[in-house]
This record gives C-alpha cells, structure tokens and sequence, in this order.
C-alpha cells in the first residue's frame, strides 16, 4: 500500500487512543446523524416492541411496560462504518437479554432481525444480542433520545458498527437462518465488526 | 472470478490526475483509479492516507463524474480544522497516490432510467451532479429534475454546470435570495420519481419534512446525510 506523500496523520500512531478501532477516528462531543430514510416519526405513547419468531413466548410492551422491568445503562464506545468512533457515552434503557428471558428462544433460533418502524432491518446472530452485548435504550446522556439518533427508542449493539442499532425499534425476530437487511442488501457487511473493519460486502 | 462487490471492496492505489480549488471551501480531484468497478451515480468512494508510520485516515466522498467517464471524480468538502479534507485540499498535488476504494452503496444510486428528483444542499449537490452528466450521457435529461441551495453563489460547487442545466437554485443568505422552503419544494414534488436529498442533516431533515408534506411517498425518498445535528450551520 502506498504511503500518502507528506502525511503525517494528527495522531500519531504510538499516542492513538487505544478505545479506537483501526481506521476510525474520534468524533468528540458530537454526533453525526446518518439515515438513508425519512426521519421516523414515533409516537411514544402508543409505541410497542414486540419479540416473536422462534420464541416460546411472543411478547410486546409498551414503553410504560419497559421502564417498569427496570433500567440498565451502557456507558462506553460507539462506532460508525463511516470511520468516526463515539468514546465514553451513555445509554439508558434496559438489557435486551431480560426481554429474550421473557420471550424464551426456541433452541433452533440462531438469527435475529431487527426492524424499525420505518421498516429498516438489519440482521445479527443471536449471540450478539445477548449476554450483556445488546439493549433498547430510551436515553442518551440522561436525556430522552432524539427523533433524529432514534428516539422514542432504539437498538443499541455497540460492539458492532451503529447501522446494528436500528433507530425507531419496533420488532426483533428470531430466525433459524440469517436474513440480510437494508445495509446489507446494499453493499455493506453481514455482521460489521469494528475492529476487524467489517465495513462493506467483500471484507 | 471475483464479484463486483469483491471488487469495489478491494482498496487501490488511485492516481491523482487533477487538482481544482474552489475557493477556500473544497477541492475538485480527479482520479485514475486501476481497473476501476464503473458506479451507479449516488455511489461514493473511500479514499485512505497512510503515513509512513502506519497511521491511516480514511473518510467518504461521493463520486460526481457520470459513469462513463475515464476518471473518478470528487468533491472534498474542507471541513473546518478537517484532518483528511484539509490535508486534500492543501497537500494534494498531481501525480500523488491515494489509496480508494468503491463505488460503495447501492441505495442512494440512480439508474437513469426512472424519474428522479434530486435536492441538494451546499456540498450536497455533488452525487446530483453525476446524476445530471449520467442522464446527459444516456440521452434522458427529462427524467432528473434539480433543486439546489447554498447560502451564496460562490458556495455552490458546480454552479455553472447546475444553472445551464436548468436546476432551480436558491440562495439563502444572498441579497434577494430565496430559500428551498415548502412552497418551493410542493410545486417540484413528484410522487412518481424517486426523490434524492443530500446535505447537512439539518438541510435534509427539513427536505424532507417538505417533500412528506407535499404528498410525496415515504418510500420514494432516500438520504444522504452528513455532519450533526443543529450543529453545522445549514447549508441552504
């Protein structure tokens, strides 16, 4: 690979901030917004998410319901596949293994599809979703998430690249087999590790 | 044999061929890019610098050449204290390398064959341009329809290109300018074209407010959006 003549890089590669995965860079206190669709308009009062597919137990709650199982928060790293890295953040919302506790996997579901009311999907497996690796958050910061970045509610699986965490969350199935969403029906990659740079189809 | 995706995804080392400043606002780039993937317009590269030490810096730019042409072309934004777009549109000479990557993306991409409405703000107007020389190259210059913004004449990249193909263009912090405001917005929308919006996120949130308003389809619109919320000034 060729080097860029006369680049030096802000950062050097022995002081860079070892939060940040490879060619990502830190985005400080802001937050790009990055949709391909309308901005979702959510009533909050009369949303639901609902879990059904390969479950024992389909389940949807309102968002009155959610709050009342309890409040967990994330406060760590997001990253974007557009390369900006979000350090030391917060979400507050609930863990979504206590959600899937409720609505009892069956044994042979192994994918998960995320859908948004703007019928955005993204697909994961299971595994990346549980054990403490995903939640549906309702805050930011403390601060009610903006329409914008998701809010009334949206996924948060940090551990992979943001387009994961689909804004205006309404569903997750469960599947046996894995299914492409949005992004990933339009050149991006199945899972989207950050760190090891799983951006587009083809990495 | 490798897919198209494969191919895209496959970083090379691009040719710099030309420089052209626009003012101090950006720089115009054209590439030659080895056995290059021919793009959909709307479709963006990746282009990587690599310092000797290791250090890479990569960002995202829309392509605004038309598909048939030899060269990859660009628009780089300078962004304010911009590692990667200052250091383009500053350093960058002729004859340099830079690695790349794409075309990248198969949702904001026309194929010139159906009717678009393309809406861009500031830098924004860049993947509209590829659209405008595709529909030129094809013979279909009726199917893509035009609307501009930038805060003055001198903002807009591309302006005499825009203008003498017919965009509508505003200028929203100029003496007797005019904004891209819902009125102007009903009277282009048009249920049966896809609708592409590209700019600031606070442009495109009020785009497309406008274009819902106006009756056109959720599901016709898609978006290209960039920079934060409320924070960079609009650009229209």
């Amino acid at each position: 690979m060729a080097i860029t003549r006369g680049f030096t890089g802000r950062r050097k590669q022995a002081e860079r901030d070892p939060r940040l995965p490879p060619g990502q860079y830190d985005v400080g206190k802001s937050w790009p917004v990055l949709t391909a669709e309308p901005t979702g308009r959510v009533d909050a009062e009369r949303w639901t998410l609902t879990i059904d597919g390969l479950v024992a137990n389909p389940t949807s709650w309102s968002l009155k319901d959610l709050k009342a199982l309890g409040t967990d928060t994330y406060r760590g790293d997001i990253h974007c596949v557009t390369t900006w890295s979000k350090l030391d953040t917060s979400f507050t919302g609930i863990s979504l293994d206590t959600l899937l506790d409720i609505a009892q996997p069956l044994p042979e579901a192994r994918f998960v599809v995320e859908e948004s009311t703007t019928r955005y999907r993204t697909n994961l497996p299971l595994d990346d979703v549980t054990g403490g690796k995903a939640w549906i958050v309702w805050e930011h910061e403390g601060k009610p998430l903006t329409r914008e970045h998701g809010g009334p509610v949206r996924m948060l699986v940090p551990h992979l690249y943001f387009w994961k965490s689909a804004k205006w969350i309404s569903k997750v199935t469960l599947l046996d087999h894995d299914e492409p969403g949005f992004w990933e029906i339009n050149g991006y990659h199945h899972r989207g590790d950050p760190w090891q740079e799983q951006r587009f189809d083809g990495d | 044999m490798a897919t198209d995706p494969q191919r895209a995804a496959t970083w090379r080392d691009a040719k710099v061929v030309s420089v052209d400043h626009h003012g101090e606002l950006g720089v115009i780039l054209r590439l030659h890019v080895p056995d290059r993937v021919v793009h959909r317009p709307g479709q963006h590269y990746v282009l990587r610098l690599r310092a000797e030490d290791g250090y890479t810096a990569s960002r995202s730019y829309s392509a605004v050449s038309g598909p048939a042409e030899d060269l990859v072309e660009l628009y780089v934004e300078k962004v304010p204290d911009g590692e990667v777009s200052g250091f383009l549109a500053e350093v960058v000479e002729p004859g340099d390398v830079l690695e790349c990557r794409g075309p990248i993306g198969r949702w904001f991409a026309w194929d010139g064959a159906t009717p678009a409405l393309g809406i861009g703000g500031g830098s924004g107007v860049a993947p509209l341009v590829s659209m405008l020389r595709h529909a030129r190259a094809v013979g279909r210059p009726e199917l893509l329809h035009l609307a501009v913004s930038a805060w003055t004449a001198e903002h807009l990249p591309y302006r005499e290109e825009l203008e003498a193909a017919g965009a509508l263009v505003a200028y929203s912090r100029q003496k007797g300018g005019s904004r891209l405001d819902a009125a102007v917005i009903a009277a282009i929308a048009d249920p049966g074209a896809t609708a592409f919006v590209c700019g600031s996120a606070r442009f495109t949130l009020a785009m497309e407010s406008h274009l819902l308003s106006a009756g056109q389809p959720e599901a016709s619109i898609r978006i290209e959006r960039f920079g934060p919320t409320g924070e960079n000034a609009e650009h229209g």
